[in-house]
């Protein structure tokens, strides 16, 4: 058919069921079939490394990891961080060592979570959540200061009210980061380099590859849990 | 005698005047919600050929997404570029705008047509036709009103003062130039067949099957006539005048708020008028199908609201085919652009309007038709080898100069 072959490939795709596109939750169609909003309003699976909303976590004693080195505005391509470091008060310290993260701001309108400030970081402070649904409708609600960012007493996300949080998802803090600690080092894998956390304490060292790729298409469901699909790759040969 | 509707004729009274404003109101509004569901329509076929979902949270279907996003325009912060021509600048959208809304006037939308009634309908007891104007000139008036939106988009790009719209702006006129030229000569065909100008005139004389231009004319001029108007209206694959990949967003880079808007709505509502007008043109407009006879009646409907189902009906086929046509064809080249329309279409086009002429000429003068078509035929071939040599002749010439394409 030549050039009107392809015509016919457009129209075929037209009225079939397979589309790409995912649904949003929620909306005029579940209200008209009258679903509870529970039952409608269910997010999507995560990818177990997606890139979300920033925290800053903290030691286990309740310190902030944070030492206000500024190595993540530093790398930061949109220039979204702002950081200024301050001396530690040594009767009653911030973090231990000397310095602390006297302010700290990340603008999200400008941010892009590419994660190279949580790969720059030196003492893993801060790292990002699976939360990317968070929409502001000002633009001081855009720029999250220290006080937001930090993990509460609970080693937990603080919830803004524009966020939206739901049981469970706060869990997943830094899981990804722990793959690629000192240096995405190779033989690093599977070794906890990775202080304790608020909250959390040591967290479980993270699959070695050749585990990752036999449970492939690991991926967090909304309530909190860490499902892996049975389907299995072939794994990698090194 | 201004018009060729009956109820302009003689003195020009009360009802009439107010038949004219309710027109005028209704082609209007009906125009714009038109353009409305087109860019709805648009968005959920091309969406439906490229496996998504398209718009469907504003309204039923997401009928509303349109609305939305007008609204939304509206109350955007309008841009005015520092090293733009203020005037032309805020001149340009409406100056694409309004001819968009002109060029409908000509469409007959409806009346029945049928067993040679002409389109006259009878409202508040004052013969009419179903269309807001009826000019002698008729299809002329839509190739002038065409050619006047170029300079709405040149406009525009020139008075942005800045690079990328020039070069836009400049690519669409010379496009569009080049392509009124097929478009015209296409619509001699017509014209020729139907031997009148005027639109209701068209529509009068395709009353059956075999009578619709499309078949009339053999299908040449159509085909001629809708690649040429896929041109005219800068919609893909020729959609030169826009391509993000190489000028951003073409001549309307520098435009925001309800300004791009306008040229929007313009894009689209010429869409919409093109689409109508071919139906016109080729497909009989209002007339019902119908062959040997046999008329395809819609029953428990009158004739002259008939027309207006028939009428939308093949305009949708036509839209769809827009729609289908952008989401199947890649964009073309810019000299590809040019040799496709003044090394393919101009030429073809005038063989066959002189052959269609030839052929008219035999009838008239009692010659044998075979005779002639064939005669006609051995001239039109020693004419396109002529034009082959002549492409030839400058190709090498080119190369010899050194030219680098």
């Amino acid at each position: 058919m030549g050039y009107l072959g392809g015509f016919l490939v457009t129209f075929r795709q037209h009225g079939r069921k397979n589309r790409v596109t995912t649904q949003y939750s929620g909306g005029r169609l579940f209200k008209r079939k009258k679903r509870s909003a529970s039952a409608m309003d269910v997010k999507v699976e995560k990818p177990e490394r997606l890139h979300g909303r920033h925290v800053l976590n903290r030691y286990e004693d309740g310190m902030e990891k944070c030492i206000g080195c500024e190595l993540c505005a530093a790398v930061c391509p949109a220039k979204c961080i702002h950081v200024r470091g301050a001396d530690n008060d040594p009767d009653n310290p911030t973090s231990p060592g000397e310095r602390f993260g006297w302010i700290y701001e990340i603008n999200y309108l400008r941010c892009i979570h590419c994660d190279l400030c949580v790969e720059a970081c030196p003492t893993e402070a801060i790292t990002e959540t699976k939360l990317f649904e968070f929409s502001f409708t000002n633009r001081k609600d855009a720029i999250y200061t220290k006080n937001e960012l930090l993990v509460g007493d609970d080693g937990k996300p603080r919830h803004m009210p524009w966020e939206d949080w739901r049981p469970g998802e706060d869990q997943h803090t830094s899981a990804w980061m722990r793959a690629t600690a000192s240096a995405g080092d190779a033989s690093f894998v599977g070794v906890v380099s990775w202080a304790g956390e608020r909250g959390y304490g040591v967290r479980a060292a993270e699959a070695t590859q050749a585990e990752a790729d036999s449970s492939a298409d690991t991926s967090i469901t909304s309530d909190g849990t860490t499902s892996s699909s049975a389907q299995t790759k072939s794994s990698v040969t090194h | 005698m201004i018009a060729l509707d009956p109820m302009l004729e003689g003195d020009v009274l009360w009802t009439p005047l107010l038949i004219v404003v309710l027109k005028v109101l209704v082609v209007f509004v009906v125009g714009l919600v038109a353009t409305m569901l087109m860019v709805w329509f648009e968005r959920k076929v091309i969406a439906g050929m490229q496996n998504r979902i398209g718009p469907n949270k504003a309204g039923p279907f997401g009928l509303l997404q349109t609305l939305a996003d007008g609204i939304k325009l509206f109350f955007k912060e309008d841009l005015l570029p520092r090293r733009s021509d203020k005037f032309v600048f805020a001149l340009a959208p409406f100056l694409s705008l309004v001819p968009a809304f002109l060029a409908f006037a000509i469409i007959p939308l409806g009346g029945d047509y049928r067993d040679g009634n002409d389109g006259v309908v009878t409202w508040f007891g004052v013969e009419t036709r179903v269309q807001l104007a009826d000019p002698h000139i008729g299809v002329l008036f839509a190739l002038a009103i065409s050619s006047i939106a170029v300079y709405g988009i040149m406009l525009a790009g020139w008075s942005s003062g800045s690079k990328y719209p020039l070069l836009g702006s400049v690519r669409a006129s010379a496009q569009m130039v080049s392509y009124e030229a097929a478009l015209g000569l296409s619509l001699a065909s017509v014209i020729l067949i139907s031997g009148t100008l005027s639109t209701s005139g068209i529509v009068a004389a395709q009353s059956t099957l075999t009578d619709w231009h499309v078949v009339a004319t053999g299908i040449v001029p159509f085909i001629i006539f809708l690649i040429a108007a896929t041109a005219e209206l800068n919609r893909p694959p020729f959609d030169l005048v826009e391509a993000e990949q190489e000028l951003v967003g073409g001549f309307n880079t520098e435009y925001s708020s309800i300004r791009f808007a306008l040229f929007f709505l313009a894009e689209f509502m010429n869409t919409v008028t093109m689409s109508a007008l071919i139906v016109t043109l080729f497909f009989g407009g209002p007339q019902p199908i119908s062959y040997g006879g046999i008329t395809l009646d819609i029953p428990l409907i009158p004739n002259g609201l008939e027309g207006t189902i028939w009428l939308l009906g093949k305009v949708l086929v036509f839209l769809y085919v827009y729609v289908w046509f952008r989401a199947t064809l890649p964009r073309l080249r810019y000299d590809q652009l040019m040799d496709l329309g003044w090394k393919v279409l101009i030429p073809g086009s005038l063989a066959w309007f002189m052959l269609l002429a030839a052929q008219r000429l035999a009838r008239n003068e009692g010659w044998n038709v075979f005779t002639t078509t064939a005669a006609a035929v051995v001239v039109l071939g020693a004419c396109y080898a002529l034009l082959q040599g002549a492409f030839a002749i400058s190709n090498k010439t080119r190369e010899r100069e050194g030219a680098q394409f």
